[in-house]
């Protein structure tokens, strides 16, 4: 580790925080761990987050999602939009990051690139799903009855441990789009580009409290998502299998929607969105 | 300005009568969802109604009749004719009773009368420009007083739906409460809204709320004269209104369904929801009748087959 | 009485009994399990009885499927899937199921009847609702059969192979429909396990298949209690499980498939709020709290078991309730003009009146109408608590039975507060005439189906399932075809 820096003048180097509810605390617990490049080369310190300070996360994102959830659909797609051109702006930075994750400066470029795009795919979804998967439906009587997806409250996402940037924004997106708040535990091994992700959220008009972004260990943080009363779904598509197993066996407690239980695949689908919403079925007489 | 209401009706009406405090009153009649009262009928239409319960109800049924001739050729033969079949429905059987009136124009009232001298039918007269309404208020009460004057027992007045539908419940709130005073202690009066002329199951509502704060002793559905006349639903909600007005003031009043109930099997329906809606208290010609012509026939008939076990002919029974 | 009439007395009016003749039902002594298209004796050699419950009488008895016949029953699905259901083109498969409609009309008497003999229901309720809308879930997905790719734009439809469905005793052959009808429709085969106490009219259905000509194994049946379906669930071979009935078996379902990797669909228990504002159309709201909680006894998943009324009306609604309480018809079933019958089964009334008891030990004023119960059988009186406080038992557990717990409410968003303040979220009903109002209501309801100023419809056509802990997925309707697809996840 360079203690000055080639231009002969020392860094200042970033602290690497948790981000709840619109802030970056550290770590309640005060722990931290330290990530590395794929050479083993420690890139820095970063908050190891702890059961409490998922309790807090999901405080945040039960608190902050009648009002995302009320958002019109419009509104969500421009904040979602505004997220992707935040990411291209702090693109060398993403690209930076990957690439000490082991990726070629080009296959980083690449990922970006992607993970921009699916932003963007997802954002113009935000006033179109529910025209997809919503219908109205021809009832035999005189009922208007229309059935149409609603979010499913507080999302825990465990994203993939690769890719760190475009796993974790494919995951992420349809989640966000559906009207759904969430707890991300970042990649363990490459939690930087979930870091510098976070401060893309911050700068870009979304509610505090809609997504929280732990870092630390999913082995340590996920059963306690998992048991967690006050989340509706999780998303598993990033869980190594025997987390994966502990999560089931929480969601059961309060009939969790499990998502992504067959692992991860570069996918990007209307039916995600779907997966993360519930269908609310309304009838009402038609009469004088 | 104050008017003359009988006390224990009021309970429900402003202190002060006025168009708009009598349209404040009908805002607050509560509002009537068409899909639930035609459910509401076609579940209580799928009661199964067998044996003694079937007779009781026809026999019932046959002393709630208002039977009716309303036509511009009605003459005192044929009024004779038909109050003679309202006194004995059905000489070969005297078990079956007679019905509760009969119910003619004005100027059949003598006719009426005279041929129902002795039994228990009573005349019940339309009045008040039957069946438009379309005349002075003064003008109706004369008529009003003068078929009461003439002898008849009941009086079926129509209410101005014109006034009604355009807002003028003033209008129709005071005209109901003359015609009432003109019938006096001498004859009960019966107020049709017409109620195939009033649009909605809501409109229905306020006018019976409104007809019975004004003195109705029975509320009725039509002329006869208008389609729909009575139908199932439509009595549904007046009962309800009747019910309503029942617990607030204590003042019952009665029901009347009137055209278009011309088989057993509907006069047992109306019955039904009669008996489910007020209850046994209303099962009695004091305070449910049928307005019909041709139901009448129809009852004998399934009377008969009830007491034979024999499918009956049109033939065997008189049409007057 | 009115002026110048004599008064007539009044003519207290009793209805006769009017049975519709249970003769249209003949039943076997004892029936096998519904297996690649036989009925065949169990290997368990075990037997159980069903009963009438509004009599107690011993109705036949039915084979108790073990792991064994259960494994039978598996590998005649997975061979008949396999044999060419999964890839038969989709127009045959509807003309199938079109077929199978059509004899449940054909049967419908007798299979009405059965389902009140073996159920308690009013026949009333299973001629009218359950026999109409169980063939018309069979047309519904007969149509969507040979349509499937233009339902999800974008999804190549797959079938997932072999469906084990658990279903419940509240609407046995209706159950029976939700299931059956998609899981065909997508191209699936079944292993069907109705409920220990309703066996008879899945027994009977099967028959009916059989004589509609599905291929064998296309749709088996196998009967028995927890253990059966323990063993259904637990069985490898079995892509998808489908169940519906109560959230503590589930649960307890869910547990068992952690790590199996078959899919799962739940449609649990409820705890649906019914709110009445001071503007609803007074009557028919009426009506609806009374379909909403003593239909079908209270035995439906969706009941409207809470009920808040707006406080400037509490007392008046409360009064119109129990007048209209005590015009409810409790009796034999098969009386075609009983509107409550039996409870289904002697556990199932322990449990409702273990909570009533609750309910009044906590100080909830409870109503009953007078009515005279039959001697033998299981029966309820219809039911109204008021006085009741969220907190109380009767308020947040499910009763399933005919008891009504009744609330007040002072502003919408209290309402709303107070709707959402449970585990469930199955349904709600809202009853108010203003239409914006409706809508603000219907958009905060945590409920997978809201009825406004109407409760408990259903329709082939339309998706019912709930949120939160009343399970996930949906029955009915184009989104009733997804549980049985290959699809994202």
């Amino acid at each position: 580790m360079a203690y000055q820096s080639r231009a002969g003048r020392l860094d200042v180097r970033k602290t690497y925080k948790l981000y709840i509810n619109g802030e970056f605390p550290r770590s309640e617990s005060g722990r931290s761990y330290a990530a590395r490049d794929s050479e083993g080369e420690v890139l820095a310190r970063v908050a190891r987050a702890s059961r409490k300070d998922l309790r807090e996360a999901v405080r945040a994102a039960r608190t902050a999602g009648e009002k995302w959830a009320a958002k019109s659909g419009y509104n969500r797609g421009q904040i979602l939009y505004r997220i992707a051109e935040m990411m291209e702006d702090r693109g060398a930075v993403f690209a930076e990051q990957l690439g000490d994750g082991g990726l070629t400066p080009a296959r980083a470029r690449a990922e970006v690139a992607a993970a921009v795009d699916r932003m963007v795919w997802y954002a113009g979804w935000a006033d179109k799903f529910a025209q997809i998967y919503g219908n109205l439906n021809p009832v035999a009587g005189p009922f208007f009855n229309i059935s149409a997806p609603e979010p499913t409250g507080v999302v825990g996402v465990i994203a993939p441990e690769s890719p760190a940037l475009l796993g974790l924004v494919s995951r992420l997106a349809p989640v966000m789009v559906a009207g759904n708040t969430a707890v991300v535990i970042s990649s363990e091994t490459q939690p930087l580009p979930a870091i510098t992700f976070s401060e893309v959220l911050e700068s870009s008009d979304v509610p505090a409290g809609v997504i929280n972004i732990l870092t630390g260990f999913p082995s340590e943080l996920a059963p306690w998502l998992a048991d967690h009363m006050d989340v509706n779904a999780v998303d598993m598509a990033g869980a190594a299998p025997e987390v994966g197993l502990r999560v089931r066996q929480g969601a059961v407690h309060n009939v969790k929607r499990l998502v992504g239980t067959d692992g991860y695949t570069d996918l990007q689908s209307p039916y995600l969105i779907a997966a993360f919403t519930e269908t609310k079925t309304v009838w009402h007489p038609k009469g004088l | 300005m104050a008017l003359a209401v009988a006390p224990d009706r009021a309970a429900l009406l402003p202190d002060r009568i006025t168009n708009a405090s009598l349209a404040g009153f009908l805002r607050a009649v509560p509002s009537t969802d068409e899909v639930g009262v035609e459910e509401r009928i076609a579940s209580l239409s799928t009661r199964s109604i067998k044996k003694d319960s079937k007779s009781e109800a026809l026999h019932l049924a046959v002393r709630m009749m208002d039977l009716t001739t309303l036509e511009g050729k009605d003459t005192p033969g044929k009024v004779a004719q038909m109050s003679a079949k309202a006194v004995r429905p059905d000489p070969t059987d005297p078990s079956v009773p007679s019905v509760a009136a009969v119910c003619v124009y004005p100027a059949m009232v003598p006719y009426a009368l005279e041929a129902v001298a002795g039994s228990s039918v009573k005349v019940a007269s339309v009045a008040t420009y039957f069946p438009s309404g379309q005349l002075d208020t003064k003008l109706k009460v004369t008529e009003t007083a003068q078929v009461v004057e003439m002898g008849a027992h009941e009086v079926d007045m129509v209410i101005d739906r014109g006034a009604f539908l355009s807002g003028e419940y003033f209008r129709v709130f005071d005209e109901i409460r003359r015609v009432r005073e003109a019938c006096g202690e001498k004859a009960h009066l019966k107020v049709i809204l017409e109620t195939g002329e009033l649009g909605s199951y809501d409109q229905v509502r306020g006018a019976s709320m409104l007809a019975m704060a004004a003195g109705a002793d029975f509320i009725k559905t039509s002329t006869g004269k208008v389609q729909p006349a009575a139908t199932l639903p439509v009595t549904l909600v007046m009962l309800e209104a009747i019910r309503d007005f029942y617990v607030a003031t204590g003042v019952q009043v009665g029901m009347k369904p009137a055209g278009g109930i011309r088989t057993s099997k509907d006069a047992i329906r109306y019955l039904v929801v009669l008996n489910e809606t007020l209850g046994s208290a209303w099962m009695t010609p004091d305070w449910f009748r049928f307005g019909a012509s041709t139901l009448l026939n129809d009852v004998l008939m399934q009377i008969r087959w009830l007491k034979t076990g024999r499918y009956q002919s049109a033939d065997y029974f008189t049409k007057d | 009485m009115s002026r110048n009439l004599p008064a007539t007395p009044a003519l207290e009016w009793s209805y006769a009994p009017s049975r519709e003749s249970s003769e249209i039902v003949e039943l076997e002594p004892r029936y096998g399990l519904f297996i690649n298209g036989k009925f065949r004796a169990p290997a368990s050699k075990k037997y159980f009885p069903t009963i009438n419950p509004a009599n107690e009488d011993l109705l036949t008895e039915v084979a108790e499927a073990n792991a064994t016949d259960v494994g039978r029953a598996v590998k005649a699905a997975r061979d008949a899937f396999e044999d060419g259901w999964g890839e038969m083109p989709g127009k045959e498969r509807a003309k199938y199921l079109f077929r199978v409609g059509r004899m449940v009309q054909e049967r419908s008497r007798e299979l009405a009847v059965l389902e009140t003999l073996d159920g308690g229901k009013p026949i009333k309720e299973s001629r009218d609702v359950d026999l109409p809308l169980v063939a018309a879930h069979f047309f519904y997905y007969a149509g969507w059969a040979d349509k499937l790719e233009y339902a999800f734009p974008g999804l190549d439809p797959e079938p997932l192979g072999v469906a084990g469905q658990v279903i419940p005793w509240n609407f046995p052959l209706m159950m029976l429909a939700w299931k059956i009808a998609p899981a065909l429709a997508a191209g699936n085969t079944v292993v069907l396990k109705p409920a220990e106490t309703t066996p008879l009219s899945a027994l009977t259905f099967a028959s009916l298949a059989s004589e509609a000509g599905l291929p064998p194994g296309v749709i088996n049946i196998v009967t028995g209690a927890g253990a059966t379906g323990a063993a259904l669930v637990e069985h490898n071979d079995v892509d998808k499980i489908a169940f519906t009935g109560s959230t503590s078996v589930g649960k307890h379902i869910a547990s068992t498939l952690v790590g199996s990797g078959k899919r799962l669909t739940l449609e649990l228990g409820g705890k649906a709020a019914h709110v009445i504002f001071d503007d609803a159309a007074m009557d028919q709201a009426i009506e609806g709290v009374i379909n909403g909680i003593f239909f079908n006894q209270g035995h439906v998943c969706c009941a409207g078991s809470r009920l808040f009324v707006q406080e400037s009306i509490h007392d008046r609604f409360v009064e119109k309730l129990k007048r209209r309480l005590s015009t409810l018809r409790v009796g034999d079933p098969l009386d075609k003009n009983t509107d409550v019958g039996a409870i289904n089964s002697a556990e199932q009334l322990a449990r409702i009146s273990e909570l009533v008891e609750a309910g009044q030990q906590e100080g909830a004023e409870m109503y009953q109408p007078d009515c005279v119960l039959p001697r033998n059988g299981f029966w309820f009186r219809p039911t109204l608590f008021t006085g009741v406080s969220q907190s109380h038992r009767i308020a947040q557990e499910e009763i399933f039975g005919p008891v009504l717990s009744i609330m007040s409410f002072r502003t919408p968003d209290e309402a709303v507060e107070k709707a959402n303040n449970t585990p469930y979220g199955l349904s709600a009903g809202v009853w108010t005439t203003k239409g914006s109002r409706i809508l603000w209501m219907a958009d905060r309801l945590k409920a997978g189906v809201v009825w406004a100023n109407t409760y408990n419809k259903f329709d082939p056509a339309s998706p019912f399932g709930g949120y939160k802990e009343s399970g996930f997925g949906r029955e009915g309707g184009r989104h009733g075809l997804l549980p049985y697809l290959k699809g994202v996840g």
